[in-house]
């Protein structure tokens, strides 16, 4: 066990570099592209073109900074970000990390229960069909890929018609209770279903095909443990490649589900920020998603060491 | 879900009843049925009027939200406008961007993923980094800062949604070009003495394409996607043009009392992104089999 603290302290580290990179790279890429946005900042900050007068135009530009030149503010603006402190949004009055937090917690509960509804789906339909040819698999895949290039939204507005408006079993719009969670969160975790189903399964065939398998089955082990206690290890590890990709999923099915289900949320936060251009908000919305990213690829790539032995070796 | 790469993997399970196909590969039902419709939709962008003898804007008193029939195939919006002309007007607006930004993520993708491979590491590592950061971000994110800086807009669209997808068609060509100049004909050409850009042009690039062709393929159906997807946030083309996403979004409101508005537009969005990811699929497992030189 040393060696793998060890290693995990130094992968830690060598991450920790990338982590910042990544941070600085994102919190820059924002902050010049909040700049290159034409039209007069105080102008959405006031609501309006004209409905300040000269002296409340000066205390806005200088409570918000916008009278120094450029670098400073940027200097200032990174500084301020490392403590925590991403400004104020323009819409909302409040510091930007608050604002963010509140809109957090439905997303998260959103994101969470569609995340753990998808692996659901995805252990039981790929344990149950991995390596096996015809019928159930067949249909399976077919499945899958229609829900891959499928429109997020368009699973939304089926299931609305269907379940609220046509059988009255849910309600329509809002964040109240669990009855209220089951449609978007369906609609949000198929397609993940699909993704993770497809990638269980290719890990999955590959393990079986493995001399290690032949063994544990030489051994009399049934199927379902060689696939359980055996194989599941082996395809856990080809999920880690596509990380990215699937909290990309999650991020942008959040958008469209918040939007189609009347959900508040980070995503429609998002939406508004960039509507009534509130750059703290935009600038402190892409920071925390950069942050969310390298963290949780931190996470996985720990939890690799675990799952795998190999990898703590290699990592040495 | 709007990654390319969550699409792109699927074709890799595909591969393994290649075989059976092999025999006629170009006449599997799965490669018919998507190129009859993809072909559909070429024809409806310059052509609408083949198919709907109405136009997009016109509006019929009669036909407010009026079930779909055998005059109105897909029914009647609040305005009384034809669903059906829409969809098939959109078509135009919808595949220019689909296409417009696949093409101009890959030609980004191209001069970041070379430059990224064989620029000096003054250069490259850099870029390398910068591709890195581009990829920590959800393809909609970018889409949606794009947007913040141009505004709304077709065109805009086209800009944010090809900005959003360029970094994962550059880390395809810097892996590829990785590979191949490794190879014996490069090794031979640098030999020979041929200029540097030679090389890239004539040996290195014509060599990385086709799993570029498979991932652009499945690309144009990820930008459709990712561009009506914006227009349904309201953040895209803004109505009343006929796009796809914005046709989508129109109708949400009215999802009680005529659902059509709004489903009937998205069964075609899917439909649409289901062919051409076969497609991408199909040209796959022929470019695997090497029956397309």
């Amino acid at each position: 066990m040393p060696g793998l603290l060890r290693n995990l302290a130094r992968l830690g580290l060598h991450r920790l570099g990338m982590i910042v990179a990544v941070l600085w790279g994102a919190g820059t890429i924002a902050f010049c592209a909040v700049k290159l946005v034409p039209g007069d900042p105080v102008a959405v900050l006031a609501g309006g073109e004209n409905v300040i007068d000269a002296a409340e135009r000066i205390a806005l530009v200088q409570r918000f900074g916008l009278d120094q030149p450029l670098w400073a503010q940027y200097l200032r603006y990174l500084a301020n970000a490392l403590t925590g402190d991403f400004g104020e949004s323009y819409q909302f009055r409040a510091p930007v990390l608050t604002v963010i937090l509140q809109a957090a917690v439905p997303t998260l509960q959103l994101a969470g229960t569609a995340m753990a509804l998808a692996l659901t789906l995805a252990l039981v339909s790929a344990l149950a069909t991995a390596g096996r040819r015809r019928g159930l698999r067949t249909i399976l895949s077919g499945i899958e890929l229609a829900l891959l290039s499928t429109p997020v939204y368009w699973i939304g507005i089926v299931l609305l018609t269907l379940f609220s408006f046509r059988l009255h079993w849910f309600p329509v719009t809002g964040n109240n209770g669990i009855r209220a969670l089951v449609l978007p969160a369906v609609a949000l975790s198929l397609p993940l279903a699909a993704l993770l189903t497809q990638l269980l399964r290719d890990g999955l065939e590959a393990a079986l095909a493995q001399p290690f398998a032949l063994t544990v089955r030489t051994r009399g082990v049934g199927e379902t443990a060689l696939r359980v206690r055996h194989c599941l290890r082996h395809a856990a590890l080809a999920v880690s490649t596509l990380t990215g990709t699937l909290l990309a999923g999650l991020f942008s099915g959040s958008v469209l589900t918040e939007t189609v289900f009347g959900r508040a949320g980070i995503g429609q936060t998002a939406l508004q920020a960039i509507r009534t251009r509130d750059m703290p908000l935009v600038l402190g919305l892409v920071m925390l998603s950069a942050l969310l990213f390298v963290v949780i690829n931190l996470i996985v790539d720990c939890i690799y060491l675990v799952i795998d032995p190999r990898l703590r070796k290699s990592a040495a | 879900m709007t990654s390319l790469e969550g699409i792109a993997r699927t074709s890799e399970a595909s591969a393994h009843s290649a075989a059976a196909r092999r025999r006629h590969p170009w006449r599997a039902p799965g490669l018919l049925l998507p190129l009859a419709f993809v072909l559909m939709l070429v024809v409806a962008v310059p052509e609408p009027q083949w198919f709907t003898s109405r136009m997009p804007d016109a509006v019929d008193l009669d036909a407010i939200f009026a079930p779909p029939d055998a005059s109105h195939w897909f029914g009647g919006d609040q305005l009384g406008r034809d669903v059906f002309t829409r969809v098939v007007y959109g078509a135009s607006l919808s595949l220019t961007i689909g296409l417009g930004a696949t093409a101009m993520a890959c030609i980004g993708g191209i001069i970041l993923g070379i430059s990224a491979a064989l620029a000096p590491p003054v250069i490259r590592w850099p870029l390398v980094r910068c591709i890195d950061i581009l990829l920590a971000f959800p393809e909609i994110l970018l889409a949606l800062l794009v947007i913040v800086v141009l505004g709304r807009g077709p065109l805009n669209t086209l800009w944010a949604v090809g900005f959003g997808s360029m970094a994962g068609y550059a880390r395809l060509i810097r892996s590829q070009v990785l590979q191949v100049r490794l190879s014996g004909y490069v090794e031979h050409a640098v030999v020979l003495g041929e200029p540097a850009w030679t090389i890239v042009t004539r040996h290195i690039l014509p060599n990385t394409t086709r799993p570029l062709m498979v991932l652009a393929t499945i690309g144009v159906g990820t930008s459709i996607l990712t561009g009506s997807s914006l227009s349904f946030v309201g953040l895209g083309v803004v109505p009343p043009s006929p796009e796809w996403g914005a046709l989508l979004a129109d109708g949400r409101n009215f999802l009680d009392i005529a659902p059509w508005i709004s489903l009937l537009p998205a069964t075609v969005v899917a439909i649409s992104v289901i062919s051409v990811t076969l497609l991408g699929r199909r040209l796959q497992v022929l470019l695997a089999q090497g029956d397309v030189p």
